[in-house]
């Protein structure tokens, strides 16, 4: 990768992170505990819906987020060429 | 001997030959086998080894209770939250790059990226957070033998260091790991069993996640009969602010523990630590959708079992743990002060958080293996934790203190027997705080988050996403952030200061506010101080990028000089 492309990697990569982590915080912070309430008065089989997102949703949504990111820097790193992965050192 | 007493024994002893016999087939004989089992372990087993040793004797045995009883139920959401979000944040921001970086221990990486004091406070760091947490471990070793084999606690504790011991010297991170994969089978069948069969049967719905939902009306129902806040109410036991703090503390403190991110170097590659941290939170989702399950379920089924219930006429899971003094009245006095003809309200007795998931096979009437399953589970549960913590310790001591600090000239096989050495050593202060525990560890284990949160965090996500932190900024960030949060946490817990705080804000959610100092003392300090050699920021550079690199190779093989300019370290190699 020359300087230019890296740039690109780099930014593609940091734009990611920000959807990702923004849906991680809206699942858990939002759903979970600021809109608990509001949310609490719909009920499916009988869950009320922001007691579901803070004990069951927010945690099927962060094994989906960590999946997707996986996948996608999966295409992102073949996109870029890299595909060295086992060669990789390891020392002290 | 009860049939209970068999089937646990039974379990033990399978169980155990299991890990015995794996441990020796994994044993090694280098220092990167010993350290991070030569980095080749495979995502899907490294993904359960991080899962079992993430899920501790807490998380097996008292995550449900603590849901059900220490708040309403939704309270309980803190930790459900807090200790799964983490793992986000692990894998997107953390992982990859640590991985690339190629080193064996987190101050590693601290004192490589930043200088040498600063790798110091973070191997004390590490070495005391781990000690505090395996201390739990063993205690809980210890809670198992004694109600489930009628062997003392101290000879429980002995039995669970002898296996560790085993494994653990003889075959450092390799025999760990593959033996913490066959651990996670064990504790999460044994987990599912149970909340399987229990909801079946009051449900009809074998999956727990959804059956679990029927039954939230009624349990609302009879907490507010009982005059405490709907099991389903929002903030009926933490207010709002507390539940994001807490939650926050926990999530940060979760990527920020170094027996967690040491794990990451285990994985073959980069890819391979992406991989790793997506199988580990899947592994560990099985058994954090299913806690809040078995919580609902226990709750629903004590509150029926119990309240109104003539002493006389109590179902045997009740007598059993009153008898060890795990369930009391409300003002701690035992049971059996109470006439025999007494009726209990369930507004007057105590249930200990630590017996919900060990009891819930007998609660949900179950037959006797399954209880002796939950056992071995449990026993799997506390070992594997502490195995992981206790590799932390020694390869701090052995890598970070004895080869860095003391002997650099050591050879392979010397530091090899220093590390099994130091091993020993933190297997006998673990196994005596276990017998003897600290009448503070349960209170210290819930802040041990809150200060990974504000020490480590922010100074690895820094190090690896902004070229130009300092390393004078990051140790005023580290002893800002650690500084503060310890004092509020002495000034305000119960067996210390007792103060009110600020707020009202919960010591265990003071954590993220410490996190907040340490990164913008980390940020403004960073400003004013000699910005890294151009060097050390051209590696930062190049651990963003997966794949073979010349200056992480060379940095790898300790022939890089970070404190010199470009051309002298250099990077004329093609990228």
């Amino acid at each position: 990768m020359d300087a230019t492309q890296r740039r690109t990697y780099w930014r593609r990569n940091l734009r990611l992170l920000a959807i990702l982590l923004t849906i991680w915080a809206l699942v858990s912070f939002g759903a979970g505990i600021l809109f608990v309430e509001p949310l609490n008065e719909i009920v499916v089989a009988g869950f009320p819906v922001g007691f579901w997102f803070a004990q069951q949703g927010s945690i099927i949504v962060f094994v989906i987020l960590i999946a997707v990111y996986v996948t996608r820097m999966d295409k992102l790193d073949a996109e870029f060429g890299i595909d060295e992965y086992e060669e990789e050192v390891h020392h002290s | 001997m009860s049939d209970i007493q068999l089937w646990t024994l039974v379990f033990v002893i399978l169980t155990f030959g299991t890990y015995i016999v794996v441990a020796y087939r994994s044993r090694v004989s280098t220092t990167s086998g010993f350290y991070v089992a030569g980095g080749g372990i495979p995502a899907p087993a490294n993904g359960a080894a991080i899962a079992a040793d993430w899920m501790s004797a807490a998380s097996f045995i008292s995550m449900a209770g603590i849901i059900a009883f220490a708040g309403n139920g939704y309270g309980g959401s803190v930790y459900l939250m807090g200790w799964t979000g983490g793992y986000v944040l692990l894998a997107l921001l953390l992982a990859p790059y640590l991985r690339k970086f190629g080193k064996y221990t987190i101050p590693d990486f601290v004192g490589d990226r930043y200088n040498e004091t600063a790798r110091m406070v973070a191997v004390v760091a590490a070495i005391v957070v781990s000690f505090v947490y395996v201390a739990g471990q063993m205690a809980g070793v210890g809670l198992v033998f004694t109600r489930f084999l009628q062997v003392d606690s101290t000879t429980g504790v002995i039995l669970g260091m002898a296996i560790v011991f085993f494994y653990a010297v003889l075959g450092g991170m390799k025999g760990i790991t593959w033996t913490q994969v066959t651990q996670y089978s064990v504790l999460i069948v044994a987990y599912l069993i149970p909340a399987v069969a229990v909801s079946a049967k009051v449900t009809g719905m074998p999956v727990p996640m959804v059956g679990f939902g029927q039954i939230l009306q009624e349990l609302d129902a009879l907490q507010t009969e009982l005059g405490i806040p709907e099991y389903t109410a929002a903030f009926g036991s933490t207010n709002m602010l507390n539940m994001v703090l807490i939650t926050a503390a926990l999530m940060f403190g979760t990527a920020g523990l170094p027996h967690v991110i040491v794990r990451f170097y285990t994985a073959k590659s980069v890819r391979a630590a992406r991989y790793s941290a997506l199988w580990a939170l899947f592994f560990i989702a099985l058994l954090y959708t299913t806690a809040p399950s078995v919580a609902a379920f226990s709750k629903l089924q004590i509150i029926k079992d119990v309240n109104g219930t003539a002493l006389s006429d109590m179902p045997s899971w009740f007598n059993t743990w009153s008898e060890v003094g795990l369930i009391t009245q409300a003002n701690g006095s035992p049971i059996s002060d109470l006439g025999a003809n007494a009726t209990v309200a369930y507004n007057d007795i105590l249930i200990n958080n630590d017996i919900i998931v060990l009891a819930s096979p007998e609660i949900g009437g179950l037959p006797a293996p399954i209880v002796g399953l939950v056992a071995a589970g449990a026993l799997a549960a506390a070992l594997s934790t502490a195995s992981g913590l206790l590799l932390v310790i020694s390869s701090a001591v052995a890598n970070d203190v004895y080869f860095k600090k003391i002997n650099p000239q050591a050879t392979e096989a010397r530091q090899l027997m220093v590390g099994r050495i130091a091993m020993g050593g933190a297997i006998l202060v673990a196994g005596y705080l276990g017998i003897n525990p600290p009448g503070f560890v349960a209170q210290v284990v819930a802040l041990a988050f809150g200060l990974a949160a504000a020490s480590f965090f922010p100074i690895l996500v820094l190090g690896i996403f902004w070229k130009n932190c300092t390393a004078m900024g990051a140790t005023a960030g580290m002893i800002a952030g650690l500084g503060t949060t310890m004092a509020y946490m002495l000034w305000t817990i119960d067996i210390y200061g007792n103060g009110e705080g600020f707020f009202g804000i919960l010591e265990t959610g003071f954590g993220t506010i410490g996190m907040l100092i340490n990164f913008a003392v980390t940020i403004i300090v960073s400003q004013f101080t000699p910005k890294p050699s151009p060097v050390m920021q051209e590696l930062v550079e190049e651990i963003r990028y997966p794949g073979r690199s010349r200056l992480v190779a060379l940095h790898a093989e300790g022939a890089l000089d970070v404190e010199g300019d470009l051309d002298a370290g250099g990077t004329g190699g093609k990228h």
